[in-house]
C-alpha cells in the first residue's frame, strides 16, 4: 500500500505547493452550476413548471461535470509524470502498474469529492436544488460515474502513453465529444438511430435517462441503470488492462525509457 | 567466473554462494534493424565498482534501462541478487537504485516531499529517519524545502545520490554521476561512492566520460562499442596491457578502430586475456 500512498501524497504536495491547481477543481464547477443554474431558473419562470429545468439542466450539468472531474482526475495525477519527465524514476522503482493505477484513481476519487461538495453547495444553496429528491438512486448515479470516469482516464493515459505527450490535446475534448451521445440535457428519443446505438454503449446515457424518469415522477427501469453500471465496469477492466498492455510495449520498444516532451509516435 | 584482482581480495571463501550483486547473461537489445546491445555478459559482485564504458551510442544507457526494468531486453538474463528481473521484477529491483543525469527528480517538488516520494515508492523502513540521515549525509538538510528545479546541479547531483541510497540498494547504477559538478564536488561525490562500495557492500555499476574519475574509482571496467563487450580488466593496468600510456588513450583508440564491419575483427587485436566479456 505505500507505494500507492506515494503517488496520492506526491499529487497532496503537488496542490498544497500551488493553489493554481486547486483552483480547476472548484473554479470550472462553480462557473458551471452558476450558469447553468440561473439559466434553468429563468427557463422555469417562462415555461410555467411544466418541466423541472432546475432539476434536469442543473442536475445534469452536476453530474457530467463530476463525470469530467474524475476522467481529469486521473489524467491530470498521470500528466504530473509526463510534465517533469518522470517516467524513468517512477518505473525503475519496485511499483507494480496496479499501484500506479490505483494511486492515480484514489488521487481522482479524492480531488472530485471536493468538486462535488462544492457543486452540492451551490446547487443546494442558491438554487435549491435537493439532490435526496433523488433518494438512494443517487448511490448507483454515482459509483456509475465515478467507474466511467476513472475507466475513461486511465484510457486517455494509455493513449498518451502510446502517443506521446503531444497527444494531450486529445484528452481534453473527449467528455464533450461523448456528451452528445450521452444524451446528458436530452431524453435518447430526440437522437436519430444511429447515435442512439452509439448512446447504448455509454453508461452515463442511463443515468441520465433515469434521473429524467425519476424528475418527471415517471417509473424508471432499474435494469437500465443495471446495465449502465456493469458496461461502466468492464471499461473500466478494459482501460486497465489497455493501459497495462500499452505500458508493456513502451518497455519493450524502449519508448517508456525515451519518453520525452517531443511526440514519441 | 573471473574476477578481477581487487575483487579477489574481497572475496571470502563463505562469499561463493553468495550470488552477486548484477549478473548480466547474453544480454540483446535489437530496435528493427538496429542491434544496440549485442550478447553482453558480466557481474558486478558486492563491494565492487565496475565502470561501463565506451562512446556515444555505445549501448550503455540502453544496458542500464535494462538492468533498470524500463527497456525489455530482447534476450538473454539479468539477474540482481540472485533475483530473475523479468519473473521477479518487484523483488529484484527493491535491491536496486540508481542516479542519472538524464532522470532529474521532479522540479515541482521539494528535497524533503521527493526523498518521501520515493522513500515510499521503495517502501523504505522507517523512511522518516532515513531522509533525515540521507539529509545530514548528503548535506541537504539546508535546502530540505527548497524546491529541486532551483537548485544547483551539484546540489541536485547530491539530491540525486540520497534519492539513490534511501533503500539502501545491494545494487546502485550511476550514469554519468558527476557529469556537471565542478573538481571538488566530483572528488567528495567519488569519495562518497567508494566508501559506500566498500562499507556497505554495495555493487555499483558507474559509466562515465572521465578517465581519471574511472580509473581512480572503479575495480573493473567493461569497454562497450557497438553494442558488444570490446574489452574488461583492472582500469590501472589495462593501458600499459595494451600500449597505450593513459586509459584515455586506450579509450580513443578503441573508439576509433573500423569497427564497422564486425566488432569481433576490432576484438582480435586486442590481448586475449583481456578481451571480450566475463568468461565462465
Amino acid at each position: 500500500m505505500r507505494p500507492v500512498a506515494a503517488i496520492v501524497l506526491r499529487q497532496y504536495y503537488l496542490m498544497r505547493g500551488n493553489p493554481t491547481r486547486i483552483l480547476p477543481i472548484v473554479a470550472w464547477v462553480a462557473i458551471d452550476m452558476v450558469l447553468w443554474g440561473f439559466l434553468a431558473r429563468y427557463l422555469d419562470s417562462v415555461n410555467g413548471q411544466r418541466i423541472n429545468f432546475i432539476g434536469n439542466l442543473l442536475g445534469a450539468v452536476l453530474f457530467w461535470d463530476l463525470f469530467t472531474r474524475i476522467m481529469q482526475g486521473v489524467t491530470l495525477a498521470f500528466f504530473e509524470d509526463v510534465w517533469s519527465r518522470n517516467f524513468v524514476n517512477v518505473f525503475a522503482t519496485p511499483l507494480l502498474i496496479s499501484e500506479y493505477l490505483c494511486g492515480l484513481v484514489i488521487t481522482a476519487i479524492l480531488t472530485s469529492l471536493v468538486g462535488l461538495a462544492v457543486m452540492l453547495l451551490l446547487a443546494t444553496i442558491v438554487f435549491g436544488l435537493s439532490f435526496l429528491s433523488l433518494g438512494l438512486l443517487l448511490l448507483p448515479y454515482l459509483l456509475l460515474l465515478f467507474l466511467f470516469g476513472i475507466a475513461l482516464g486511465v484510457l486517455a493515459c494509455a493513449m498518451v502513453l502510446r502517443l506521446g505527450p503531444v497527444s494531450e490535446w486529445l484528452v481534453w475534448p473527449i467528455p464533450a465529444l461523448l456528451a452528445p451521445f450521452a444524451g446528458v440535457f436530452y431524453p435518447l428519443s430526440t437522437l436519430p438511430t444511429w447515435m442512439r446505438a452509439v448512446s447504448h454503449a455509454l453508461p452515463p446515457a442511463y443515468l441520465f435517462e433515469s434521473m429524467r424518469a425519476v424528475l418527471a415522477h415517471h417509473p424508471t427501469r432499474p435494469e437500465g441503470l443495471a446495465i449502465g453500471i456493469a458496461l461502466a465496469l468492464l471499461d473500466l477492466v478494459l482501460a486497465c488492462w489497455l493501459f497495462s498492455h500499452v505500458h508493456r510495449s513502451a518497455v519493450r520498444s524502449g519508448l517508456l525509457a525515451r519518453y520525452s516532451a517531443e511526440s514519441a509516435v | 567466473m573471473r574476477l578481477s584482482a581487487t575483487s579477489a581480495a574481497a572475496c571470502i571463501p563463505a562469499a561463493a554462494a553468495i550470488p552477486a550483486a548484477l549478473s548480466v547473461q547474453g544480454l540483446r537489445k535489437q530496435y528493427g534493424p538496429l542491434l544496440a546491445v549485442d550478447e553482453v555478459s558480466f557481474s558486478v559482485p558486492r563491494g565492487q565498482i565496475v565502470g561501463l564504458l565506451g562512446p556515444n551510442g555505445a549501448g550503455k544507457t540502453s544496458t542500464i534501462n535494462m538492468i533498470l526494468g524500463i527497456l525489455q531486453p530482447t534476450s538473454g538474463n539479468i539477474s540482481i541478487e540472485g533475483l530473475d528481473l523479468a519473473s521477479r521484477r518487484s523483488e529484484a529491483l527493491a535491491h536496486t537504485n540508481f542516479a542519472a543525469v538524464y532522470a532529474s527528480l521532479p522540479g515541482n517538488l521539494t528535497v524533503r516531499q521527493n526523498l518521501r516520494f520515493f522513500a515510499l515508492l521503495y517502501d523504505v523502513a522507517d523512511c522518516g529517519g532515513r531522509i533525515e540521515q540521507l539529509l545530514e549525509e548528503f548535506e541537504l538538510r539546508a535546502l530540505a524545502d527548497t524546491r529541486c528545479g532551483l537548485l544547483s546541479s551539484g546540489e541536485q547531483t547530491r539530491l540525486a545520490l540520497a534519492k539513490a541510497l534511501l533503500n539502501q540498494p545491494r545494487l546502485l547504477l550511476l550514469d554519468e554521476p558527476t557529469a556537471s559538478l565542478d573538481p571538488s564536488a566530483a572528488d567528495l561525490i567519488r569519495r562518497r561512492i567508494r566508501a559506500m562500495a566498500r562499507e556497505r557492500r554495495c555493487g555499483i555499476l558507474w559509466t562515465s566520460h572521465n578517465m581519471y574519475e574511472v580509473q581512480s574509482t572503479c575495480d573493473r571496467v567493461l569497454f562497450l562499442s557497438h553494442g558488444r563487450v570490446l574489452l574488461e580488466g583492472d582500469p590501472r593496468r589495462l593501458p600499459v596491457e595494451h600500449g597505450a600510456t593513459t586509459l584515455e588513450e586506450l579509450f580513443i583508440r578503441l573508439t576509433r578502430e573500423p569497427l564497422g564491419s564486425d566488432a569481433a575483427d576490432a576484438a582480435d587485436t586486442i590481448a586475449p586475456e583481456s578481451r571480450r566479456g566475463i568468461s565462465s
